[in-house]
Parts: C-alpha cells; sequence; structure tokens
C-alpha cells in the first residue's frame, strides 16, 4: 500500500507531470489527482482508446500485445500503460 | 552385330508385279443442274459464321451480401460500476475505491506500470522527440543550371527599306507594348523612299506593329510616360520634339516648333518627374539640353548650353549623346558627351554657369549610354568606345571600375532593373552580353549573338525577364533572361555594395597618390627654380635636367656606398666585440 502511494509520489514529482488516473477494467478511476469530471471523461474516453487499439495490433498479429500508447498533442502528451486488469494514464506536458 | 531373319517366299504366291499404264480420261456420269428442281430452293444471304472448338463458358455476376458497420460513440458519464453500488452515492463509491485499493493484484499492477510509466516520462524530458530542427529557413535554390536567355520573338521593319531601330521603349503598365524609334543614323543616307513611320508593337503578335506613330521626320528616340501609359513623347531627326497620344492614334497630337527645337537631331529624350507629369527633357548633339512642358510645345521651358567654359556658348558645346535621369533624385541628372566626357548637372542652380557641376573623363568615344544603378545610385554606368565603366559620383577621376576593351564597339547597356550586380550591353557585332560583376567581372557571364547586323538599342522591362534590342536591320528582338540572372539573390546587394565601396576607396587611395606625387613635383620643380635663380618656368631645358639627374643620380649612389661601409665597419665592430665577450665567457667559466 504504501509502496503504491510512493510510486505514485514519485510520478507526480517528475517534471511537467499534470495530473495521474488509475483506472480498472470497467472503466471505473480508482485512483486520481485531477478533479472528478476531467477524471471521468478521461478514464472514459481513454479507456475505448486503449481497448480499440490492443484489438488492432491483436488484430494484426494475435501473437502482440499493446504495451503502451502516447497521444502527443499540441498543448500536453497523454500517456497510457495497460495491464490485465488496469490502466495507468499520466498527462504529461513535454518541457520544451 | 546384326540379327537377321531370312524368310522366302515363291514368287507365284503372292502375285505377278503391278504395272500401271496411262491411258485417257473416260467420262462416266454427267448429272447436269435441273433449273426446276432450283425453284425449290431459296439463296441464303452470306454470313460468316465463327466457330471454335472449345469448352462453352458463362459469365456471372455475384454480389456479398452487405455488412453494415456504424461507428458510434458514447459519452462515458459515470458507469461500470458493479451492480450493487450506486454512482451517486459518495460513501459506497469511496468504500469500493478502499477495497479495490487493498488488492493484491491491483499493488503489483500499479508498481509494474508506474514504472514503465516513470521511465516515458523522464525520456519526455529529457528529450523533445517532436522538436522542430531547421524551421524557418526558406529553401535556397541553388540555381544550378547555367546562365541562358532565349529569344521569343523578333520584330521586323514591314518596310521594304529596313532602318535602325535607334530607341526602344516598354509600355510602364504590365509592359506588354513596345515602342520603337526608326530612323536612318548614317550620316546623308536617308534615300528618297526611306519611311518616316515609327511602331508600337503588341509582343503577342510580331507579325504586324499595333500602331503606327507617323511624325514628319524620322525619330530617333521616344520615351513612354511612366506616369501615364498612353502617352509618348520622341525626338526627331530634324531635331523637333513630338508628343503621342495612343488613344488618339499615329498622328502626333504636338510638335515642337522648327525654330526653338535642337538645331540637330536628338539623341535623347527622358520623361521627368514633376507634379503635373508633363515635363521632358530632350538632348541633342547641338551641345543643348531642352525642357519641355508637353502641353505647350511652342518653346522650351528651360535651356542649358554644354559649354564647358560655362558661359553658354554654343560653338563651343559638347554634343550631346545621352541623358540619364533617376526619379529618386529629380533635382540631379547627367549628359553623356560625343567627346567622351560625363557632365552631372544641377537642375535647381540659380545660375547657368553653376548647373554644369562636375565632369567625368574616362571614354575615348561619344558616351552612348548613361545610367545609374537603380539599387546604387551613387554608382553609374557608363558605354562608349570599347569599353563599358563603372563610376562613382564621388571620384571625378576615373572610373572605379572597367570591363576589358571589347572586341566591337559597345553602342548601348543597362543595368537590370531586379539584380543590382547584373548589366547588359550590346556591341556592333550584334552580340549581347549579360555581365554579372559579383560573379565574374573579366569576361560578361553570358554572352550571345543575337543577330548579324549591329545592334544599337537595349530596354530591359521593369520585371528583369525580358528584354529587347534593336538592331541595325530594323529587326527588334525580345528575349527572356534565365531566373537565375533576373531574380534578386539573398547577398546581392550587400556584395555589391562591399564590392562598390573597395572600388571607390581604392580610387580614392590612387587619387590621393597622385594628388601627393604632383605636390612633391610642384614643390620640388618650385625649388630648383629658387636654386637656378632663372626665370624659367616649368620645365627646365634638357641639358640642365641632365646634369641635375647626374648629380641627383651620383649622390645616391655615394649616400649608399656610404651607408653600406658605415654597415660593414659596425659589422666587424659587433664581430670584435662577441670574440671579447666570448674570451670572457670562457675565463670566467675556466675560473
Amino acid at each position: 500500500m504504501a509502496e503504491v502511494e510512493e510510486t505514485l509520489k514519485r510520478i507526480q514529482g517528475q517534471k511537467g507531470v499534470q495530473g495521474i488516473i488509475i483506472v480498472n477494467a470497467e472503466g471505473i478511476p480508482i485512483k486520481t489527482t485531477m478533479d472528478n469530471t476531467s477524471t471521468v471523461q478521461y478514464a472514459g474516453l481513454l479507456h475505448q482508446l486503449v481497448l480499440k487499439a490492443r484489438s488492432t495490433v491483436r488484430d494484426i498479429d494475435p501473437q502482440n500485445d499493446l504495451t503502451f500508447m502516447r497521444v502527443r498533442s499540441k498543448k500536453n502528451e497523454i500517456m497510457i500503460a495497460p495491464d490485465k486488469d488496469y490502466f495507468l494514464i499520466v498527462i504529461q506536458n513535454p518541457s520544451d | 552385330m546384326e540379327i537377321v531373319h531370312v524368310y522366302t517366299k515363291l514368287r507365284s504366291e503372292f502375285g505377278r508385279q503391278c504395272l500401271f499404264s496411262d491411258r485417257p480420261a473416260e467420262l462416266l456420269v454427267d448429272v447436269s443442274p435441273d433449273p426446276n428442281l432450283a425453284l425449290q430452293f431459296i439463296q441464303k444471304t452470306r454470313r460468316d459464321q465463327a466457330m471454335q472448338a472449345s469448352r462453352d463458358m458463362s459469365e456471372h455476376q455475384v454480389n456479398t451480401e452487405r455488412f453494415e458497420s456504424e461507428s458510434r460513440g458514447i459519452n462515458h458519464l459515470e458507469g461500470g460500476w458493479p451492480k450493487d453500488i450506486n454512482p451517486q452515492e459518495m460513501e459506497q463509491t469511496i468504500r469500493f475505491r478502499k477495497k479495490v485499493e487493498k488488492d493484491e493484484v491491483y499493488i503489483n499492477s500499479v508498481l509494474q506500470l508506474g514504472s514503465i510509466m516513470e521511465h516515458c516520462i523522464r525520456q519526455n524530458n529529457a528529450v523533445d522527440i517532436y522538436r522542430e530542427y531547421f524551421e524557418d529557413e526558406d529553401e535556397v535554390e541553388e540555381n544550378q543550371e547555367p546562365p541562358s536567355a532565349k529569344t521569343i520573338n523578333v520584330f521586323s521593319d514591314p518596310n521594304e527599306l529596313r532602318r535602325t531601330i535607334t530607341d526602344l521603349s516598354w509600355h510602364p503598365d504590365g509592359a506588354r507594348k513596345l515602342a520603337a524609334a526608326y530612323s536612318c543614323l548614317e550620316f546623308q543616307k536617308s534615300c528618297r523612299g526611306l519611311s518616316l513611320d515609327s511602331y508600337i508593337w503588341d509582343i503577342e503578335n510580331p507579325n504586324k506593329p499595333e500602331l503606327t506613330l507617323k511624325p514628319a521626320s524620322p525619330l530617333v528616340c521616344l520615351d513612354y510616360n511612366p506616369k501615364d501609359p498612353h502617352t509618348l513623347v520622341g525626338g526627331s531627326y530634324n531635331g523637333q520634339i513630338v508628343y503621342w497620344d495612343t488613344r488618339r492614334g499615329g498622328t502626333p497630337v504636338e510638335v515642337s516648333s522648327v525654330e526653338q527645337s535642337h538645331r540637330d537631331l536628338v539623341y535623347k529624350i527622358l520623361w521627368l518627374q514633376s507634379k503635373t507629369g508633363t515635363d521632358a527633357f530632350s538632348a541633342s548633339t547641338d551641345g543643348q539640353v531642352l525642357w519641355w512642358d508637353v502641353r505647350r510645345l511652342s518653346e522650351p521651358t528651360d535651356q542649358l548650353v554644354l559649354d564647358p567654359c560655362r558661359e553658354g556658348n554654343l560653338d563651343r558645346a559638347f554634343g550631346a549623346v545621352s541623358l540619364e535621369f533617376e526619379p529618386t533624385m529629380p533635382t540631379k541628372f547627367m549628359v553623356g558627351t560625343e567627346q567622351g566626357l560625363v557632365v552631372s548637372c544641377n537642375r535647381k542652380a540659380k545660375t547657368p554657369a553653376e548647373k554644369m557641376v562636375c565632369t567625368y573623363e574616362g571614354h575615348h568615344g561619344p558616351v552612348y549610354a548613361l545610367q545609374r544603378n537603380p539599387f546604387f545610385p551613387k554608382n553609374f554606368l557608363t558605354v562608349g568606345d570599347w569599353t563599358a565603366r563603372i563610376w562613382s559620383e564621388d571620384i571625378k577621376e576615373s572610373s572605379i571600375m572597367w570591363t576589358r576593351y571589347q572586341k566591337s564597339y559597345l553602342s548601348n547597356a543597362c543595368w537590370s532593373p531586379v539584380r543590382p550586380p547584373v548589366f547588359f550591353t550590346v556591341k556592333m557585332d550584334g552580340t549581347l552580353d549579360i555581365w554579372d560583376i559579383l560573379f565574374k567581372q573579366n569576361d560578361p557571364t553570358l554572352s550571345l549573338k543575337v543577330c548579324d547586323d549591329p545592334l544599337y538599342s537595349l530596354c530591359l522591362q521593369d520585371n528583369g525577364r525580358l528584354l529587347a534590342c534593336g538592331s541595325q536591320g530594323g529587326g527588334a528582338t525580345l528575349l527572356e533572361v534565365c531566373s537565375g540572372l533576373s531574380t534578386l539573390q539573398k547577398n546581392d546587394k550587400s556584395l555589391l555594395a562591399a564590392m562598390f565601396e573597395r572600388e571607390t576607396k581604392r580610387e580614392k587611395i590612387l587619387e590621393a597618390r597622385q594628388r601627393e606625387i604632383r605636390l612633391k613635383e610642384r614643390s620640388r620643380s618650385e625649388q630648383s627654380r629658387e636654386e637656378e635663380g632663372g626665370p624659367e618656368v616649368g620645365d627646365d631645358s634638357p641639358h640642365q635636367l641632365i646634369t641635375w639627374t647626374e648629380k641627383d643620380f651620383f649622390s645616391l649612389v655615394e649616400a649608399e656606398q656610404r651607408r653600406r661601409s658605415e654597415r660593414e665597419g659596425r659589422g666587424q665592430q659587433e664581430t670584435a666585440v662577441c670574440e671579447e665577450r666570448e674570451e670572457k665567457n670562457e675565463t670566467t667559466s675556466a675560473k
């Protein structure tokens, strides 16, 4: 439990990190550092995106699997690390 | 080894040999056609029937069933919660969350994901992989192609007796039209049948001129009004100034009176910058520069006589062959004379004597063309005899740059309105030279033989791409210059400015040196005059010169000898000193 907190704190402390969300397989945000509305929005939209991406990768090559996703936009970068049951979403403002 | 089986059969057992013999044909049956039977049949129309010995096949089309797909989006508000938990209730959701957080799987996942995520975050912070390098750099298109110019059209004189094209002028608006002045400049060669007309050509139609200008005497020069593209002013062979309005046709609207005009042919006429836009000035070999207001051509508004002594004496005046006027400097203008001098004048001078400010000497023959560089108005280009020279206004002794002596006479030149270091010259052997002084100074960058007749006139369009040159045979050739010579390059202006400065400085230094030498000569000649005390002014007689030079020479030689002997003596002394020092060292070391 404390390790989880420590990990999250470490990530939060990195330069440019705006927010962290942990979402479970159903799309429910378990842990978040942002406000509720944005959390729900991010969780819902990104959940679908990751599932689609994963199915795409596996369709092309069934042996393959999605390990990481980065969505770079003009204002920031959304990074999603998917797992079997949970996703870790981090929004970062690239430093430049 | 051959295996042979022999079998025998008696001839009588298989019969006699066949003996064939010929015999004539024998008719056996003759069946003639029965016309009655033919009536039972109808003749079928001939047709072609194709046949092929292959399998019969047929074509079918098949369409699979449509698979309808629809893309839908879902707005996720709040959902996915297990059935027993009410999403609205804070307590239940919090309890659920807490439960999940205690889960083993959760902890392991988060730890693992966390490390991956950290790696990527650090990557982001280290390097921005989407950074644009080399942005905002315009693609410098290096024009590797060699310079070229190609002929587009040739407009030839429609008359039988061809006359020289002595002047060309582009229409100021968009330059679709070209006005050409035709006259015969050879002394006393105008024969009876020579046409007096000059033409305005549309560049799209080389077969027939767009408008014929009919002056009373052939035109030697003409110019379009830059402010009003419908009006033209021209100078004619008999010295009169003629004014046209193209909307009114080819007959001149107004002609200056013969008594008040030039006494000789008008070599150049240019429009001036004025509020009314109706001022022009003309120059002629009679030594006068006259100013006109085209609304009233009965008499000139102003007059300048190019007398070197500034007295207004026409007899001693220089004949003017070219004129130069830059709209950015409206009070100054320059005149090129037959004698090879360029006279710089000030329009606004109070007295006529002050009008001629200074002269530039350099050419051996008449200065046929004179133009300021449109980007560097302090420098101007002149052409006369076999060279083209570039001058700086400040240096009056000589030009700052000049070309080599060419093989034939240069008749006209002009700067490119787009690229500062480029200028064009035409020669009497029919070649057009394009010079780029930043690229090569000894030779033209491009030399094109336009025609076999000598080329007399040259005019460039304002965009720098199209140029027209006129020949003695009455043909105006329209050429297009390649883009490398007609687009402004990045460093042109600065490099050219540096070059002009350098050359100007060089000339200034040379001038200063000349002045010094002259001063020294003068002071020396004054001194020698004092010594000798004779009233001889200027050069001494040869005998005295010789004695004086001898004296000078011997004194110099003696001085040098003395210096040499002194040096040797000093050298010996020094070696002696060294030896002494060595001895001293030896003795001290020995001690």
